[in-house]
């Protein structure tokens, strides 16, 4: 819709420059972003669920797709369970996804000023580690 | 018409109410963030009295928004042209009213942060569900109801949006009432009395919080309210309390005869400790008898005494909803009739109930909110009722 | 003319490629998470029968099991949750004295459901009436029409929660029937930890269940019967 007005008025040339250099300046944003994306600790790593870019991008939709179909169906997919997650990504050091200021959720997060919502009520603790601590008590 | 205008300013004083105001509203903000950062165990809600405080400020705002909607009601549905001078008044008390009470009830939510979600899912069985239509479909047509009677265009809409104003309203303060009516677990409520108890005592407590803007605009302004106007809003008043009286009285009576709810109504009127001291001294004497006298008594019923009334009411009002909303939950839930229990999660104990500074301020917040809208409302528009002339009256 | 039309289509085209691009990734998800299609059904209906004649007063051991099972503190103070408690109860007009356990009844028309503004109430198919922490918004009315006193409100900041019991602070809780312990095939933490066996366990709906036999040779009794709310939960001997 915003190319409308450019295409009907004269400065055809010269509008077509001016978009696009704004929107390479945006998008060197992003690359620059990149560069100075913050370290994380990803735990064990190894092949996630789907890869790197998809889950950046879409594991908000992810989780909160399966968390409807795990406690209001009783669908418990293990592959793609929040445990299943920390399982793999809780820090090999003290065992959690939110420990630290590089643990695996909070890294990114803080960097975008997201806070989630999911460790108010759910353990960042890989569930191994917890069980240790409970048998140990 | 003697109506004046511009109204004389104040300034200074206006702006020490406005600060005042807003400071009590940080104050309520602040107990809110308090709440919500150390959760609710700072106040002195738990799990046997899950509803406090909040609550009967919330409840007591939310009623009386709909019930000062009857002056207008009266004026745009009945044609009163006295009330019809007044209904934009009401209106903007309405909005601001209702403003307050939202505001406090969700601020009291274990998770305000959750306001969308309640938002977007909704479960057609719950009076929750319900009121979050009903309260924003009431801005909405309290909002296109002042509009119509404000912008002389509009002018022939008003009488529909009048009307529509007064369905949604009854709709609304039954909603309110059946929030407790469907409780069917609970000995104090549970009961189909309740939608019309609220809607009375929405009529009495409107008209009394209506008396008292009214009287501080007059006041404010140099202008001295007609005698007969006077007179036949205080005693409509009078009526709308006798009406909630009789209301109330019904309930406990009835309640009063099944042998099975005489327990708990003994608690409530006899041997509950402040439970009875607040229904018998704050709702009966102050709340009721008092009005009444101030109202009716010959020598009385001038513009001091209504004030008085109207004071009166509204703090019998608070009286009536802290025993209504936490004496109810004080006594313990009967699951098993016929059977003394005990156990360590409070049953068949009276749970006790003391408030904390921070639902409190947070009431206080919802009220000094209500004002602030009204405040500033009265200022920036056209509310002040015009002055119907005399002659002009008849029709 | 021509040029404007030219843009317009090529204007479409990028736009409509972008939708598909943004839509594609909910298409994989949707395959994803229909990978495994059992859930929870009403073929089953997960019930207890409680005979409170093995119920010793004085004896609290599903309490304390409830409690390490699902990381509750196991505080008594009023703003402290309990899924469970033992109620010691004497009839008046004869005296008897009898202990029993209450929790949650999973009732098959549940009053708390009805009132839940936002659905976080919830039965699931199988009959267990649970709490959607991811919509509870704490407004508390299902703590008012619960008939059996059933749920607790987390008045404060929780840490350390079991993986398999996520809690969290001002949303509402209640037993769970520890749905995660059903969901593997195993028993409630209070049913696997009565030392007398009071608590017994298992599908209603299923003829050939030791419970469903139970229920149709003995008597027993829903608490609060007269409310028609048809509790999964029965007691024997009051």
């Amino acid at each position: 819709m915003l190319f409308y007005p450019c295409f009907i008025c004269g400065g055809n040339e010269m509008m077509k420059i001016l978009l696009l250099s704004i929107l390479l300046l945006a998008s060197t944003g992003a690359w620059a972003a990149d560069s100075s994306a913050p370290k994380l600790d990803i735990g064990k790593g190894g092949q996630c669920v789907e890869d790197t870019q998809w889950m950046r991008k879409n594991h908000m939709h992810l989780l909160k797709h399966q968390r409807d179909e795990a406690l209001r169906k009783g669908i418990r997919d293990e592959k793609i369970s929040l445990k299943n997650c920390i399982e793999c990504h809780a820090s090999t050091k003290d065992d959690s996804v939110i420990a630290r200021d590089d643990s695996f959720c909070v890294g990114c997060h803080r960097y975008e000023a997201v806070k989630p919502d999911c460790f108010e009520c759910h353990s960042g603790t890989r569930k191994s580690a917890w069980l240790q601590q409970r048998n140990a008590k | 018409m003697s109506y004046t205008s511009p109204y004389e300013l104040k300034s200074p004083l206006y702006y020490s109410f406005i600060t005042v105001a807003l400071l009590l509203v940080c104050g309520g903000l602040l107990a809110v963030h308090e709440m919500e950062s150390q959760g609710h165990i700072i106040t002195g809600m738990n799990n046997q009295i899950v509803w406090g405080m909040p609550h009967v400020f919330a409840i007591f705002l939310i009623v009386a928004a709909s019930g000062v909607l009857n002056v207008s009601s009266i004026g745009s549905v009945f044609n009163k042209p006295d009330y019809k001078a007044r209904s934009p008044l009401a209106g903007l008390l309405s909005i601001a009213m209702l403003g307050g009470g939202l505001m406090v009830l969700m601020l009291d939510l274990g998770r305000p942060d959750r306001i969308i979600v309640a938002a977007t899912n909704y479960n057609l069985t719950s009076v929750f569900a319900w009121n979050i239509v009903l309260y924003s479909g009431m801005f909405a047509t309290v909002f296109v109801y002042l509009w119509a009677m404000m912008e002389r265009r509009m002018y022939p809409w008003s009488k529909a949006a009048g009307l529509a104003v007064f369905v949604w309203r009854f709709v609304l303060t039954t909603g309110t009432g059946l929030i407790f009516a469907f409780l069917v677990a609970r000995q104090a409520y549970a009961s189909a009395i309740l939608p019309p108890m609220f809607i009375i005592l929405s009529f009495a407590w409107g008209f009394a919080v209506f008396h008292l803007a009214q009287t501080a605009i007059y006041a404010w302004n140099g202008k001295t309210l007609e005698e007969n106007v006077r007179k036949r809003m205080s005693r409509l008043m009078g009526v709308f309390v006798i009406g909630a009286l009789y209301l109330v009285a019904t309930y406990h009576l009835t309640n009063l005869y099944f042998a099975r709810q005489t327990a708990f109504e003994y608690f409530i009127l006899l041997d509950g400790g402040i439970y009875p001291q607040l229904f018998w001294f704050g709702y009966i004497v102050i709340g009721n008898l008092l009005p009444l006298l101030l109202i009716f008594h010959p020598s009385l019923g001038k513009t001091k005494s209504v004030i008085g009334a109207s004071l009166a009411i509204i703090l019998g009002a608070f009286a009536l909803l802290y025993v209504f909303i936490i004496g109810g939950q004080a006594f313990p839930l009967d699951i098993f009739p016929g059977f003394e229990v005990s156990s360590t999660f409070g049953d068949g104990k009276i749970a006790s109930y003391h408030p904390s500074v921070f639902e409190v301020l947070l009431g206080i917040g919802g009220l000094a909110v209500a004002f602030l809208i009204t405040a500033i409302g009265v200022r920036v528009l056209n509310f002040v009722p015009r002055e119907v002339p005399p002659k002009v009256e008849q029709h | 003319m021509s040029e404007i039309d030219t843009h317009r289509r090529n204007f479409l085209k990028t736009s409509a490629g972008a939708a598909a691009v943004a839509i594609a990734p909910g298409f994989m998800l949707f395959d994803i998470a229909h990978g495994k299609a059992e859930g929870a059904s009403s073929k089953v209906r997960w019930g207890m029968l409680i005979d409170t004649a093995q119920c010793k007063t004085g004896c609290d051991e599903c309490v304390t099991a409830c409690n390490k099972e699902n990381g509750l503190s196991g505080g008594t103070a009023a703003t402290d949750s309990q899924w469970i408690r033992k109620i010691e109860i004497k009839d008046v007009s004869s005296g008897r004295e009898l202990s029993l356990p209450m929790m949650c009844q999973h009732c098959e028309n549940p009053p708390c459901v009805d009132v839940c503004p936002t659905n976080a109430s919830m039965k699931r198919a199988d009959g267990i009436v649970l709490v959607d922490k991811h919509r509870c918004i704490g407004c508390r009315y299902c703590m008012m029409a619960c008939p059996y006193k059933a749920r607790s409100f987390v008045h404060e900041p929780l840490h350390n929660q079991n993986p398999d019991v996520p809690r969290g602070k001002g949303t509402v809780e209640s037993c769970t029937l520890c749905v995660h312990r059903i969901d593997e095939g195993k028993q409630p933490a209070c049913v696997e930890s009565c030392p007398n066996k009071a608590i017994l366990f298992g599908d209603l709906n299923d003829t050939n269940s030791e419970i469903a036999m139970k229920v149709r040779t003995v008597a027993s009794v829903q608490i609060r019967a007269d409310l028609h709310l048809n509790p999964g939960v029965r007691y024997q001997g009051i």
